[in-house]
């Protein structure tokens, strides 16, 4: 039961997460979270000012289906399919975080530091959360994917702007772990 | 019934990520930091599924469930978007941990806070959709 209950494999997860795209595929659609997004935004009236956002959402029911059905599995794997030992991180990565008054995960799987209710009613924290999601938003879209649009659709594909995407994901994400978090805590 | 195939993708798409940990802001930061292989390991794999299931429906000219032929659409050419866009979306990455599929997910793991994230997400994608036409694409 290790094998279910424990952190899965990364060969086991990233041959389902392979499989998942290509089922859509199948299914006639692509993979892609970050659109959920922009259709919430029509959904929410963003349409009646701003072109961008002027399409049906109801003919992305089926990828807000899949939001829901996400969110019911996130509910699912936490509450029935954990043993505690998850997180299991490299204690040099431990180290790091303790330098900078970030707590251990010690089977979390967020730090309080930055997700717990009360950071978040610091106004630090709370900038922090919101600043983020601005940044994964605003860039999803300007880049016309995320992770599962680009990374894993995209370079299935071998599409060569998904590439390119790819490469300021991580020029982003090494500038935000090495230069700016060090400076945030 | 038609949306209950997306419905049920979707629930082991938010298994499969949070019990590999991929929602998990300290993998992304491990990964970022170059101190672990795991998060390599999932996408490289993920990949290498993905490019030998499309060379496969390609080569065989395979038709979806409904028997349409498969079509997959290429990516519009370009750099600056893919590049700058890439950039703010790194930063946002390596900030909260999470890209929008983990940010739903956590929300079902009873990470509350994460809904300032989407809050911000939603503004985010707003704000791109106000200033499309002004930026360098």
């Amino acid at each position: 039961m290790e094998i279910i209950y424990g952190t899965w494999h990364w060969a086991i997860s990233g041959l389902l997460i392979g499989l998942i795209m290509l089922l859509l595929i199948y299914f006639g659609k692509s993979f892609g979270m970050s659109s959920n997004l922009r259709t919430m935004c029509s959904m929410a009236g963003a349409n009646k000012h701003c072109s961008f956002f002027d399409l049906d959402w109801k003919e992305q029911k089926w990828s807000l289906a899949i939001v829901v059905g996400a969110i019911l599995g996130g509910f699912v794997a936490y509450h029935f399919l954990q043993n505690g030992t998850e997180v299991a991180i490299n204690p040099t990565t431990i180290k790091n975080l303790a330098a900078m008054n970030i707590d251990a995960p010690n089977g979390k799987l967020v730090p309080d530091a930055l997700f717990s209710i009360e950071t978040m009613m610091t106004f630090k924290g709370f900038s922090i959360l919101l600043l983020g999601g601005l940044l994964i938003g605003f860039g999803s879209r300007y880049a016309g994917g995320c992770t599962s649009g680009h990374a894993i659709s995209g370079m299935s594909n071998l599409q060569l702007p998904s590439l390119i995407a790819v490469i300021g994901f991580f020029i982003g994400g090494l500038i935000m772990a090495h230069l700016i978090l060090p400076l945030l805590f | 019934m038609k949306l209950f195939r997306f419905l049920i993708v979707g629930f082991i798409f938010g298994i499969v990520l949070t019990k590999a940990e991929a929602v998990s802001w300290y993998r992304i930061y491990e990964m970022f930091m170059f101190q672990s292989f795991h998060m390599y390991g999932i996408i490289m794999v993920a990949i290498a599924t993905g490019v030998i299931g499309i060379q496969i429906i390609k080569r065989k000219k395979m038709n979806d469930f409904k028997g349409n032929p498969i079509m997959i659409v290429d990516k519009d050419r370009g750099f600056a978007r893919y590049m700058i866009g890439g950039i703010f979306f790194g930063l946002g990455w390596g900030l909260v941990g999470c890209c929008p599929g983990p940010i739903f997910i956590l929300l079902g793991t009873g990470i509350y806070a994460i809904g300032l994230v989407l809050i911000g997400a939603l503004l985010g994608t707003y704000i791109y959709g106000m200033l499309k036409d002004i930026l360098p694409h």
